[in-house]
């Protein structure tokens, strides 16, 4: 029989049920308890699924806490030998510092971990230099070991003036080669503006050093009043980088000739100090938070510092931050993220907002900082850690890194 | 840059996300499947997760090759670079994996000579240059990699390197596949085709899965538009009720897979009757071993290994996390006893590994950060 075009509704929508046979009435009268059941069992599905995921964010959030609380604990090595990881500027390294430099050495002055200590005027530093290769594009390990030095001063906001020099030589080391590095010591001293006034000579039996490892420390003073410091970042500043980053880290691994890629590519090492005058000159009254030259672990491990140690978040976007394509090109090849590559020659600047401008104008007057660019800002929420917006439209947390930045292998 | 933005266009993405946010039926949740951890790094990487819909999970599948690999084979590895005269070489992110009884880099640590190479090439130089030493090249991977080993050992033949041998690791992907598929407390939708292993074996290989199993699988490439366009064609085959493997990384995997690459891994190499994944345990014909014919480039025939296995330890979840049955941070030891500094579980140690990526680039989660990200 004909039961019209209803044949997909419910019985009730449908005009004289009455004129069904019995049969088809029951059947269709059992489908519809079906669907009914069906729905009720969806609604009772959804329910459940939004209760479980509900469910699910308390536990998270539990989870994230716990993380949170062991992260806080104090630092502890596991390890019972040194590993090159504890050299790599993540967070072995940051665990070795605390756990068995600060433990050992504690004092007001170390504890501030900043790039130099400044007390009665002055500002003092270190810094030891075992770079392979000794020569590169751009420079060597003797203008890497005056500009690091005297970079490390001026993030202090201090004038740098007397360096020390030690050099630990490897036995059969060309002295040609030695006349090679400290002629290029003598010339970046020269455009730094600061003189060598001291040094120690050792020479180690052959294989006990890799040919030249080199160690300076720096004296500055401090002409005006500064109070830069890696804890003085708070919301709404904004985050500044003096130019493209990652120039130095990829020039050295390319230079090593173990990836057979060549690029037209350069390291950045330069003394930051004409930069950071010039900075500091253009924003008065502590609106300048904090300096940190970008070396060892990158603008990455530079801002989660400053996140930690002023327990505020940093915001960065990844559109903004200058990364010149062929170092681009590089880190995509090795899987490696620009971020955590070394720079000798950038500086990341938190600066308070309403100086942003003229502090990017100080910085752009100078050719070290003709690419400085905003790169991101501090929130007060999440404290302590560094939220990337990526190109793609994403975001994701940029963490300290482990150890080296390994490439991946597919 | 060339080759690269184009695949990371963010209003690209945001019209995908629109039409994969239609596709999605209300009240249904799914949960895929990227089978390799080339695609869990991108997925963090990128922040893939924020133009997906709540009611869409990606679970991070066993693809990761340093992550399967037990802690019995690592100890074997450490004894092999403890004998005298041997340089072991090894990839990157093998460095850090725990065995037993330490890493890699403990082991250098303690004097072992092991040094990081880019490729099996590489090792193979250092045996040329290093003539009175014996020098083992620690094999991992997938397919993927794995004719870059056999070459290497053909070539090793061709210029008559004695000094030279592997320590065959090398894994296979459709045997791990099955196994998750096959295991009951598992409740997938549909795969995110591994991208780089079916440049090798093609995507033949996965039409059981469709066929017998059901679930559409969609090979991927590794940039986030090519993953957002697989959820989309994952999601479409689901909403058309068809279930067929489909190929989006067609620009570089050919349907057919690279047969000289097979045939150097034929060659070379032959399947083992069984092998030990870590967190999934033993499964049958899922690793390769170096034929008999190849007998003098095998570690393993080398040297006496102790072949011990090592139990993983009773609080690591990686089994649960590798199969999608758990997210990392469900995982009891998540975060707390197990870091990227002091990873438990395998999975902790890769920048592919799923528990790495999340704790590394998600921990918190996307409300969070979106709210603290806002312009």
């Amino acid at each position: 029989m004909n039961v019209g075009n209803g044949g997909a509704g419910r019985l009730e929508d449908r005009p004289g049920p009455e004129m069904l046979d019995p049969q088809e009435a029951d059947r269709l009268r059992a489908r519809d308890r079906e669907q009914q059941e069906t729905d009720r069992l969806r609604a009772e599905t959804r329910e459940q699924q939004e209760a479980d995921r509900l469910r699910a964010r308390d536990r998270e959030q539990q989870v994230l806490d716990r993380i949170e609380r062991v992260r806080r604990r104090k630092a502890h090595v596991r390890e019972d030998r040194v590993t090159l990881a504890h050299g790599a500027g993540g967070k072995a390294t940051h665990t070795l510092i605390e756990a068995v430099f600060l433990e050992s050495f504690r004092n007001p002055l170390l504890e501030a971990l900043e790039d130099g200590a400044v007390a009665d005027g002055l500002a003092f530093t270190t810094d030891s230099f075992v770079v392979t290769p000794l020569f590169f594009p751009g420079g060597d390990i003797g203008d890497l070991a005056v500009n690091g030095t005297v970079n490390d001063l001026a993030m202090c906001g201090a004038r740098p003036r007397y360096l020390s020099a030690g050099f630990i030589l490897e036995e059969g080391f060309p002295i040609a080669d030695l006349r090679r590095i400290t002629a290029s010591m003598a010339e970046a001293a020269r455009i730094a503006g600061v003189q060598i006034v001291t040094g120690d000579t050792k020479v180690v039996q052959r294989g006990k050093a890799d040919g030249c490892y080199i160690n300076t420390a720096g004296v500055g003073t401090l002409d005006r009043p500064v109070r830069l410091s890696a804890t003085a970042a708070r919301p709404g500043d904004v985050v500044i980088v003096s130019g493209p980053i990652g120039e130095h880290g990829i020039t050295i691994m390319l230079a090593r000739g173990e990836l057979d890629i060549e690029a037209d590519l350069s390291s950045d090492t330069a003394p930051l100090n004409a930069l950071t005058d010039l900075l500091l000159s253009a924003c008065a009254d502590e609106r300048v938070r904090c300096l940190r030259d970008a070396t060892r672990g990158g603008v990455a491990t530079i801002v989660n510092e400053i996140a930690e140690s002023s327990q505020v978040a940093v915001v960065l976007d990844e559109d903004a931050i200058p990364v010149r394509p062929v170092v681009r090109g590089a880190c995509e090849l090795l899987g490696i993220d620009p971020l955590y590559v070394a720079c000798e020659g950038r500086m990341v600047v938190v600066v308070a907002a309403e100086a942003a401008g003229a502090a990017l104008d100080a910085l752009r007057s100078h050719p070290l900082g003709a690419g400085a660019a905003v790169i991101g800002r501090i929130n007060d929420d999440p404290p302590g850690l560094v939220l990337l917006r990526t190109s793609f439209g994403g975001t994701r947390i940029v963490d300290l890194l482990v150890g080296d930045p390994l490439p991946r292998i597919c | 840059m060339r080759f690269v933005d184009e695949y990371r266009d963010a209003t690209k993405a945001q019209m995908l996300a629109t039409r994969i946010a239609a596709l999605c039926e209300p009240g249904r949740a799914y949960k895929f499947m990227e089978v390799c951890g080339g695609h869990t790094h991108t997925i963090y990487k990128h922040g893939l997760e924020d133009y997906l819909p709540e009611t869409v999970t990606l679970v991070h599948g066993p693809g990761c090759p340093v992550c399967v690999i037990p802690m019995g084979r690592v100890d074997d590895a450490i004894h092999i670079a403890e004998q005298p005269d041997v340089i072991m070489t090894s990839f990157g992110d093998m460095m850090r994996v725990p065995g037993g009884k330490g890493s890699f880099l403990d082991a250098k640590a303690r004097g072992a000579d092991i040094r990081m190479v880019y490729s099996p090439l590489d090792a193979l130089k250092i045996a040329r240059q290093n003539p009175d030493r014996r020098v083992v090249f620690m094999a991992i991977g997938f397919e993927t990699t794995a004719p870059s080993t056999a070459m290497t050992v053909l070539r090793a033949e061709a210029e008559g390197i004695g000094n030279f041998s592997i320590f065959c690791n090398h894994v296979t992907i459709i045997p791990a596949i099955k196994a998750i598929l096959d295991s009951p407390d598992l409740r997938l939708d549909g795969f995110v085709g591994p991208g780089h292993v079916s440049t090798v074996i093609g995507c033949r290989p996965y039409e059981f899965i469709a066929r017998d199993y059901g679930k559409p699988l969609v090979v991927a490439g590794f940039e986030p538009l090519d993953v957002l366009h697989t959820v989309y064609r994952i999601l479409l085959q689901l909403r058309e009720g068809r279930s067929e493997v489909e190929n989006q990384y067609a620009r570089v995997v050919p349907w057919e897979g690279n047969l000289k690459a097979l045939r150097a891994i034929g060659q070379v190499m032959e399947l083992r009757p069984y092998f030990e994944w870590r967190g999934l345990g033993f499964i049958s014909q899922s690793a390769l071993r170096v034929a008999e014919r190849y007998a003098a480039f095998d570690a393993e025939r080398i040297f006496q290994i102790p072949g011990g296995r090592v139990a993983d330890p009773k609080a690591c979840q990686c089994g649960e996390v590798l199969k999608g049955v758990l997210k990392p941070w469900e995982c009891k030891v998540f975060g707390t006893a197990c870091t990227p500094e002091t990873p438990i579980g395998t999975c902790m140690v890769s920048s592919e590994g799923a528990c790495a990526a999340y704790y590394n680039f998600g921990r918190f989660s996307r409300e969070r950060v979106k709210e603290a990200t806002r312009r």
